[in-house]
């Protein structure tokens, strides 16, 4: 009995929960207004209360997905009674109603930490940050229940069966792919709530930023896992070896991660310098901004995509409306509340002030090249001047180059000081790691066997540029201790985090140079007996087989490959998979990964003497585009960990606070 | 002053990207327009799916006669469900010919005999040869070809029952 | 044949807009033999720079589709006719319009697609002149008192490090 309830009491919590929140957008934040503390109390229960029912209704839908009920519509849809249970649950978010809930479970789960975390913080600051996530909530939630409900029912014809989960979406890449991403996307509503209350209360000082700092770069490391386990995904799902297509919904997450990083440099010249302050705003209300910019790009189908949902025009029109209220009231409060005063701070050209203005103008060039890219042909199409596409070799032509200006300035920022420094002192301790940089990038490309090749030397001397001033950096900071280990270990969390984001993007760049470069692929017709050379290894069909997985029938390879020279051998079994609930064919990629290269095996189809065509790629270094990120994460992560994030119980006086830590190296 | 005005900018810039976004919510993505758009026919050679023997050619669409020229396949669904709409223009004394796309000819003649033939003739394409330099991405697609043998209007999928007085008999009117 | 109609089949749905979530797996797998590296080469980075004309968003060589098996083996022919690739990509805007180039063409219509990052490139380089410049002569006397002291302390951190 109450089993049958459950969709029902779902959809009462989504409708709690948005009361909730617009009693937590509209109290804290007339109470902040009218200076009102009873008001201003209202932020913190109701941010619990809202993510409580938020959960509950979350539950709720996930219940009914377990126990098969598919009088619910969005069940109905998108299962089946024979996919297994980790597909169940995470099919609520494979496609667009319950991915939609899990936006706005995300966005209440910030909300209720950004509370929980912000003690310290002025009554009215948290108040109106409360309250602005509040607003979100709401226009997130009325989306949720007026254009997409996912507690639909089928009543009274209820399907038998469900239409079952796109194959495609049946693989351990759903499970964490999109909950890592919305994280990303949905945490930077926190530095976005920030901005906006420091708008508000104008209150843009140092302190803002210390406080914002930690929230940034939380959200930023969800987004960059995000991103790379997405393209992780369709690297072995779509079987071609893919990695990044520059679809639109790739580059909707590519930009906010773009002006994230942009933030995170940003907010460290306004937390340490003061200066920027604007500007420093403008980047957070833009990398939410661009976050949401990307669901209505994903979701109301204005762009051809692959991976766009199952399009609704009321649906975009409501997102549209969410986002021009969003980003259009913030962006007018920011024209009329930014500092009308800047503070003159001084630097001169060779200075880390000026390397991170630099820093972000590049990256805000690639934000707009990218942005541009994705929607021209939109704006074409809605002048009238006819269809175009801009592809893969647009947008290669331009971030290549905007790359490598990047890594130039990138290699010079670690070692560089605030507000001015020595030229001579700079050449001392980079001019050995500019010219070992150039000397190993030229030559390394030779030592891999295959030909010279201009791009991955390119890149190779970028990511050298990248890493070796680092340690030297690293040599020069522990030399001076009494011992090595000492001078290591002096270093904050904050140093080794941008140490380490700083070496997974020169970890990502020697990937993408070498993967894209020395990437050998061959297309073979193989039967049983067959075999084939590819860069070094031997490929030999053994064995054509078949089995049946739990929903679906499986033509089944064995390969056994051998690396010439070598003894050992090993066997992969790449499969042609039918899902028999959607009768839809699958290829399932055979994949033997390595530090520094991946071996690539996929069935295509078979031919008429029963071999198959089969697909051979062998891809160096691919594994490094996402270690580098995952490195990139990391070192975000560490950062926030970073003692003084922690001594925010100190942090009300922004002097009696800054400058108590004679130990604490820049960053 | 000079400074407030700076601040606008990207008020402004989001203002007209917003314009756009909500003018693409009522585009669709998936419409084009033919290349060949107000160019000539293209040159063919190919045999009837009536007759093997018989060879026709561009001559077939210059007869001084609106033509519609309709491409489909015994393979294609929607072009089933076409059908009824390309006999009732037919009725309405359009001409038109048919293109048999990437069909054996047994198929297309069972196709005809089962749901109807509007088609004065039909141009057999096994190859899709002609369809290719017609841009043909699926099927059916129909394009109107007018008295010198231009290429007028071009309509991509299924020809819903409306649409033959709202879209289509309106074409030919217009370039009779 | 039965395949290309159950793709056929997708694609008219596809046309419509019925198809529930566009995620499609490519993996044409084709069996082409070169005889010459550089024609491979070179049909390889064509066919990975043509857009499917019905697909979602996918390059011909990533695409099941039968128009993007007609467009391979017209690339592979065109290659060894000796047409060079500008003349193929031509040869295919023509049939299918600009829609098929990934790579978009330097033309009136796209004249700000491709200036604009250019622009931002000198316009930055400007901007960062400007700024520098400005702040170079900035005198510290601008700062109020205690961003000053804030200041002092930082710079003297750096010092000691």
């Amino acid at each position: 009995m109450l089993t049958q309830m459950i969709p029902e009491i779902g959809h009462y919590a989504l409708v709690i929960a948005l009361l909730l929140a617009a009693v937590q957008a509209v109290m804290p934040l007339a109470g902040a207004a009218t200076r009102r503390p009873l008001w201003m109390a209202y932020a913190r229960p109701m941010a619990a209360g809202q993510l409580l029912f938020v959960a509950i209704a979350y539950a709720c839908l996930t219940t009914s997905y377990l126990l098969d009920d598919f009088s619910v519509a969005n069940v109905a849809n998108n299962s089946n009674s024979m996919l297994p249970w980790y597909y169940k649950a995470s099919a609520v978010w494979g496609n667009h109603e319950g991915s939609v809930l899990l936006w706005s479970l995300m966005l209440a789960g910030w909300g209720y930490f950004a509370a929980r975390f912000s003690r310290e913080l002025p009554r009215d600051m948290v108040a109106r940050v409360i309250g602005v996530l509040g607003l979100v909530c709401v226009g997130f939630l009325a989306f949720v229940l007026i254009t997409s409900n996912p507690f639909e029912r089928l009543l009274p014809n209820m399907p038998q069966d469900g239409a079952d989960l796109n194959p495609l979406l049946q693989d351990f890449g759903l499970i964490v792919h999109p909950p890592m991403l919305y994280m990303g996307y949905v945490g930077f509503s926190v530095v976005f709530a920030f901005a906006i209350a420091a708008l508000l209360g104008g209150r843009l000082d140092a302190a803002w930023t210390r406080w914002a700092r930690p929230w940034t770069n939380l959200a930023w490391a969800f987004l960059t896992v995000g991103i790379a386990l997405g393209s992780w995904w369709a690297y072995y799902e779509l079987g071609w070896g893919g990695w990044w297509f520059w679809d639109p919904v790739e580059n909707a997450s590519l930009l906010p991660w773009l002006t994230g990083t942009a933030l995170i440099h940003s907010l460290a010249v306004t937390e340490k310098r003061g200066a920027f302050k604007s500007w420093t705003v403008l980047l957070a209300i833009s990398t939410f901004s661009l976050s949401l910019l990307g669901t209505f790009l994903v979701r109301s189908g204005v762009l051809t995509s692959v991976h766009a949902f199952a399009n609704d025009p009321s649906r975009g029109f409501f997102i549209l409306v969410l986002l021009g209220i969003t980003v259009g009231l913030s962006l007018l409060l920011f024209a009329l509340r930014a500092p009308r005063v800047s503070h003159q701070v001084g630097f001169t050209w060779l200075s880390r002030d000026a390397l991170l203005l630099i820093n972000n103008i590049v990256l805000v060039i690639m934000t707009v090249t990218v942005l541009m890219g994705t929607v021209y042909p939109l704006l074409l199409d809605a002048l009238d001047l006819g269809k175009i596409s801009v592809g893969p070799p647009y947008f290669n032509a331009l971030f290549v180059p905007l790359t490598v200006i990047m890594c130039v300035f990138m290699g010079l920022g670690p070692l560089s000081r605030w507000k001015r420094m020595n030229g001579r002192e700079l050449w001392r301790r980079l001019g050995g790691a500019a010219v070992a940089a150039v000397l190993i990038g030229a030559v390394a490309p030779l030592l891999y066997g295959g030909e010279w090749n201009a791009w991955v030397a390119i890149g190779l001397v970028a990511a050298l540029w990248v890493v070796l001033p680092m340690l030297r950096d690293l040599y020069d900071k522990a030399r001076g201790a009494p011992s090595w280990l000492a001078g290591l270990r002096r270093l904050s969390l904050a140093y080794w985090g941008m140490q380490l984001g700083h070496l997974g993007v020169a970890v990502t760049i020697v990937g993408v140079a070498v993967v894209s470069n020395y990437n050998i692929e061959r297309n073979v017709r193989m039967g049983p007996g067959d075999s084939v050379q590819v860069a070094g290894y031997t490929f030999t069909m053994t064995e054509l087989t078949s089995r049946r997985g739990a929903n679906f029938l499986a033509d089944r390879a064995v390969i056994e490959v051998q690396r010439d020279g070598s003894r050992r051998s090993f066997t992969m079994n790449p499969e042609k998979r039918l899902y028999i609930a959607r009768g839809m064919p699958m290829t399932q990629v055979a994949l033997r990964p390595g530090f520094f290269r991946d071996l690539y095996v996929a069935m295509g189809e078979d031919l008429d003497d029963g071999s198959w065509a089969m697909r051979v790629q062998f891809k160096p270094f691919v594994r490094w585009l996402w270690l580098g990120a995952l490195l990139m994460a990391a070192g975000g992560i560490l950062a926030v960990a970073d003692k003084r994030y922690r001594r925010l119980a100190t942090a009300r006086d922004p002097e009696a606070r800054g400058d108590a830590k004679p130990r604490e190296a820049a960053a | 002053m000079k400074r407030r005005l700076l601040l606008l900018l990207p008020l402004a810039g989001f203002l007209v990207l917003s314009v756009f976004l909500y003018q693409g919510l009522s585009l669709n993505p998936f419409h084009r327009d033919s290349a060949l758009m107000a160019r000539d026919f293209p040159e063919f050679d190919l045999a009837t799916l009536e007759d093997a023997e018989r060879r026709v050619d561009r001559s077939l669409l210059t007869t001084g006669e609106v033509t519609l020229v309709n491409v489909w396949g015994e393979w294609c669904p929607e072009c089933k469900r076409e059908m009824p709409q390309l006999l009732d223009l037919a009725e309405r004394g359009v001409r038109l010919v048919g293109i048999s796309y990437k069909d054996t000819r047994e198929k297309g003649l069972g196709f005809l005999e089962e749901f109807g033939d509007p088609f004065e003739i039909n141009i057999f394409d096994p190859d899709g040869e002609l369809a290719f330099e017609l841009g043909v991405y699926g099927a059916p697609e129909t394009f109107l070809v007018d008295a010198d043998g231009v290429i007028r209007y071009h309509h991509t999928g299924y020809i819903a029952p409306g649409e033959v007085r709202e879209k289509i008999l309106p074409e030919v009117e217009k370039w009779r | 044949m039965a395949l290309i109609r159950s793709c056929l089949a997708a694609l008219c749905l596809g046309v419509l807009g019925l198809l529930a979530a566009g995620l499609v797996q490519g993996a044409a797998i084709e069996l082409r033999e070169f005889d010459d590296p550089v024609l491979e080469q070179r049909y390889r980075s064509l066919t990975a720079s043509l857009r499917c004309p019905t697909c979602e968003n996918q390059a011909i060589n990533d695409s099941d589709a039968p128009v993007s098996g007609d467009m391979r083996e017209r690339v592979y022919l065109l290659l060894h006719e000796g047409v060079s690739d500008m003349e193929i990509r031509d040869h295919m805007v023509q049939r299918f319009g600009d829609y098929v180039l990934y790579n978009p063409r330097l033309e009136g219509r796209t004249f700000l697609l491709w200036g604009l990052p250019a622009a931002l490139v000198l316009l930055g380089g400007v901007l960062v002149i400007l700024v520098v410049r400005a702040r170079r002569n900035a005198s510290a006397s601008a700062l109020t008192p205690e961003e000053r002291a804030r200041l002092d302390a930082l710079i003297n951190r750096e010092r000691t490090e």
